[in-house]
């Protein structure tokens, strides 16, 4: 049960003489929901980035179901089984659902140097493409193009994509983004569903669906981790109450 | 962008029809000059191939590419070079050979220019086709900028029977029209097929693609062969329509010409820049009838097509398509422009075909 | 090998860089600062040059022809900025391209029935108009000498300019974040139409200098565009320095090939691009 799927070792990473990402060592177990906090410019972004390969590592490790995939490309990380959602939505504007969950899926081909058959043709890209679609719940719009729908909508539609990939893993940064309430819940739901099957890294800044979802939390301020473990543990934690969830909660209850 | 609406296809197989035709009644409208404009017309498909597989690269790939026409030039300096001063070469040979430099060409440049994005690209794609412009302009052996002159067009025999003569203008007319038909629709089926939604998805969101696991360098790199390929194919049935090649072949000039054909018709639709290389042609030579300085409108023209007519020719009629109410239950084709009545524009969305 | 014309070569090769260089520099800047690609400004080069020749035939002075044509090229680059560039801000790179294709197609029919299509020549200033000895047996045009002066003169100063002062700041801070530069409260329109304007005169400028040593002809423009282009790409989009650079290195090579391999002079210089594009993809600066 208690498998490791992610770890880091001292990750770290400098723009210059900024350091976003200092000396960072995490684990994510099997079905964990494993959620990062910290204000803004904490590094949380850059963390995603050096996890999912957009950013090499200026130092330390990462470590996916025990293989060492520091400095990889983004593709062959994908390929690994990990699942990367953007905090901006990031979806085929001109495609529809179903052709942007099938684009996904696609990916699993071994390769897409296929000039000749349709591409609605193959028949396990585009189940896996469905299966997605239905778990995102957008099946009912499967053929409307993605620039016609609602933002929530295709946050959803980005997290089904990540879905249509496979993914053993899935990295969601601030899937809630720009969301409604009732949106919110909606894709929570979704991520709790999610979480019967995967494990999770998820960057948010909606504290209360952090709260209900995660099983263990990391707060980070300027690059570093100043707390982590156990949900429970670290929320009511005095350094993190003070340096983070205070001013949160002050400035959500204002 | 996938699937053309039908009264646009039915637009376009009239259009093909009537070309395919103009032997039967371009005489009897044009009459001494029929000869004139039978060449002109076989010059403009090969001109369509080329804006064609331009579209392939800037419209579905996304990757503007000034280097188009280095493919096309290479391609007929192949055919020239290998044809013997005295006698027809053996089309089996040159053409092969003529497409395989042009792919050639392409990969080399392709690998060099891949890495590079946005601006880069472009002047990258620029300056190494004009490399290959200088090389066959400076060097005597290729003729210099005066060009050379091919006194025999190739053979098409086999086993001693000749199978095609092109030496004849009609044939010639139609091996370009049938070209560009076939080239249009493998393109069309490339484009459903996983490679063309890869294309698409590059050019829509290259990080993306990434992060979903596919490799944007490989898929760039085939599709910048395979347009090179094709403008070859296109470049190569331009020499032996013209029997002679030239720097300008080569030029920069012709691959931002053709750049202007695709915009002008429609990027991204692949049947835009083939209306698009007839308008931009018929433009070019309407004005160069009526004054010396033809550049002069046609720069205007190219201006104010940026400013106010983005979409091309393609733009105006998929608009005006949407105002044709489409009959779905009934066969017969709903005909004519006469047809846009007065109801409101219906905006279809692009409906799957199910196998 | 001898030395005399080494030292002709070199020296010829160093003038033609830095001559690319203010051509380039210019181009770099357009896009650094406004993410625009602009294919006519080698067309502005010619237009220059056919400006010198104009005016000189008209004053009987270079320099003061320079004089009068400097403000012409200005306002040519501020009414191209003003009324078509500014359009394009917000569109792709694609359209840029095409509509200053367009320009370059209206130049060239400008230029062919305003002056028409003879090759000219323009007279070196008297008091230029001599040569220096190097060596005993080599003398050197004064010139040729003197656009190089005026070139690392120009590039001093752009340095200057946008190492020291406000202007230049805003100039570097425009190239990395726009939204910064506008919540400074600076009028960003403006700092684009200087800088185009400003672009498109060092372009002008660079022809009406060099027209007395490369004559001037119709599409004249277009080889100094590419190499421009190469220069760029060699040195890194939006660099001054690698402008600098890359210029030098393009004219050395351009001159040297030009020696010792005439067939293929021209193409060096791009086999010297791929290899950098080889190594270094953004260029040697970016």
């Amino acid at each position: 049960m208690s498998r490791t799927v992610l770890e880091t070792r001292d990750l770290t990473m400098r723009f210059g003489g900024l350091v976003a990402v200092d000396r960072v060592s995490l684990q994510v177990e099997a079905r964990q929901v494993h959620a990062i906090i910290g204000p803004n410019g904490a590094g949380k972004s850059t963390m995603i980035n050096l996890l999912t390969g957009a950013l090499r590592p200026t130092a330390g490790q990462i470590l996916f179901y025990g293989r060492d995939i520091t400095g990889m490309s983004p593709n062959r990380i994908s390929h690994l089984g990990m699942g990367r959602s953007f905090q901006r939505t990031n979806v085929f504007p001109s495609f529809t659902c179903l052709e942007n969950c099938r684009l996904a899926s696609q990916s699993r081909l071994k390769n897409s140097f296929r000039f000749f058959r349709p591409a609605e043709s193959y028949r396990q890209v585009t189940e896996r493409a469905e299966r997605a679609l239905e778990l995102c719940g957008l099946s009912h719009r499967r053929h409307t193009p993605a620039a016609a729908m609602s933002h929530g909508e295709q946050r959803q539609l980005e997290i089904g994509m990540v879905l249509a990939t496979d993914p053993r893993f899935l990295v969601l940064d601030e899937p809630m983004a720009g969301m409604g309430q009732r949106e919110s819940e909606t894709l929570l739901e979704l991520l709790r569903e999610l979480n019967r099957e995967y494990a999770l890294i998820l960057v948010e800044h909606d504290m209360d669906a952090v709260f209900s979802i995660a099983d263990v939390l990391t707060v980070m301020v300027n690059g570093a981790v100043i707390a982590s473990g156990p949900l429970d543990a670290v929320r009511n934690s005095e350094a993190v109450q003070h340096a983070y969830l205070g001013e949160a909660d002050a400035v959500e209850e204002a | 962008m996938l699937d053309i609406p039908k009264s646009i296809r039915i637009l376009l197989l009239l259009l093909t029809v009537l070309l395919a035709c103009y032997p039967l009644w371009g005489e009897f409208f044009f009459g001494d000059r029929y000869e004139y404009y039978l060449q002109k017309l076989t010059f403009m498909m090969l001109l369509a191939i080329l804006a064609l597989s331009l579209d392939w690269l800037v419209g579905i790939t996304g990757m503007v590419s000034i280097a188009q026409a280095a493919f096309f030039g290479v391609a007929g300096y192949t055919l020239v070079m290998l044809t013997p001063e005295f006698a027809a070469a053996n089309v089996w040979v040159v053409l092969p050979a003529a497409l395989v430099m042009a792919a050639l060409a392409a990969l080399v440049i392709g690998l060099l220019v891949i890495r590079t994005h946005g601006i880069f690209f472009i002047m990258a794609t620029i300056a190494f086709s004009q490399m290959l412009y200088y090389l066959f302009h400076d060097a005597p052996f290729f003729g210099g900028s005066d060009g050379i002159y091919m006194f025999f067009r190739p053979e098409v025999s086999i086993g001693g029977v000749q199978l095609l003569n092109l030496e004849d203008r009609q044939t010639r007319f139609f091996i370009a029209l049938v070209s560009l038909v076939a080239i249009y629709l493998l393109l069309r089926v490339m484009l459903r097929a996983p490679f063309g939604r890869v294309l698409r998805g590059i050019k829509e969101n290259e990080t993306r693609m990434r992060a979903l696991g596919y490799n944007p360098l490989f898929y760039k790199l085939a599709a910048f062969v395979i347009a090179g390929t094709i403008a070859g194919y296109a470049g190569f049935l331009y020499t032996v329509q013209d029997a002679f090649v030239d720097p300008s072949a080569v030029s920069w000039t012709l691959s931002a010409h053709a750049l202007v054909m695709v915009i002008l018709g429609g990027l991204g639709t692949l049947f835009g820049p083939v209306l698009g290389a007839f308008a931009f042609e018929w433009l070019h030579y309407g004005f160069s009838n009526v004054t010396r300085h033809w550049e002069l409108p046609l720069g205007i023209v190219v201006i104010l097509m940026v400013l106010l007519l983005p979409r091309g020719i393609a733009g105006l009629l998929l608009d005006l398509s949407n105002r044709i109410p489409e009959r779905k239950p009934d066969p017969a084709p709903a005909q004519g422009k006469g047809a846009a009545e007065a109801k409101p524009p219906i905006r279809e969305t692009t409906k799957e075909a199910r196998p | 090998m001898d030395l005399s014309l080494f030292l002709i070569q070199t020296l010829n090769g160093v003038q033609y860089g830095l001559l690319l260089f203010l051509i380039a520099s210019g181009l770099t800047l357009i896009f650094g600062i406004m993410h625009i690609i602009n294919l006519a400004h080698g067309a502005l080069y010619m237009v220059g040059a056919y400006l010198a020749f104009w005016l000189t035939s008209l004053v009987g002075n270079l320099f003061l022809a320079i004089i009068l044509a400097l403000p012409i090229a200005l306002m040519m680059g501020i009414l191209i900025e003003r009324f078509l560039i500014r359009h394009l801000y917000a569109r792709a790179h694609l359209d840029q391209v095409l509509l200053t294709f367009g320009l370059i197609l209206i130049f060239n029919a400008l230029q062919s029935i305003i002056w028409g299509n003879d090759v000219h020549s323009v007279p070196v200033p008297e008091w230029l108009n001599h040569s220096v000895a190097l060596t005993d047996n080599l003398r050197y045009p004064v010139y040729r000498l003197f656009i190089s002066g005026v070139c690392i003169t120009i590039a001093i100063g752009m340095y200057l300019l946008i190492q020291r002062t406000r202007l230049g700041m805003i100039v570097r801070a425009g190239a990395d974040d726009r939204e910064m530069v506008r919540s400074l409260g600076v009028n960003i329109n403006r700092v684009y139409t200087l800088v185009f304007a400003a672009g498109t005169a060092l372009a002008a400028f660079a022809g009406m200098i060099a027209s007395p040593v490369s004559s001037v002809y119709p599409g004249m423009g277009e080889s100094v565009l590419i190499l421009a282009f190469v220069v760029v790409v060699i040195g890194g989009i939006g660099s001054i320095k690698g402008a600098f650079l890359g210029a030098l290195l393009v004219g050395l090579t351009a001159t040297w090939g030009t020696v010792l391999a005439p067939n293929f002079a021209s193409a060096a210089v791009y086999a010297l691009m791929a290899i950098v594009l080889l190594f270094k993809p953004r260029g040697l600066f970016a």
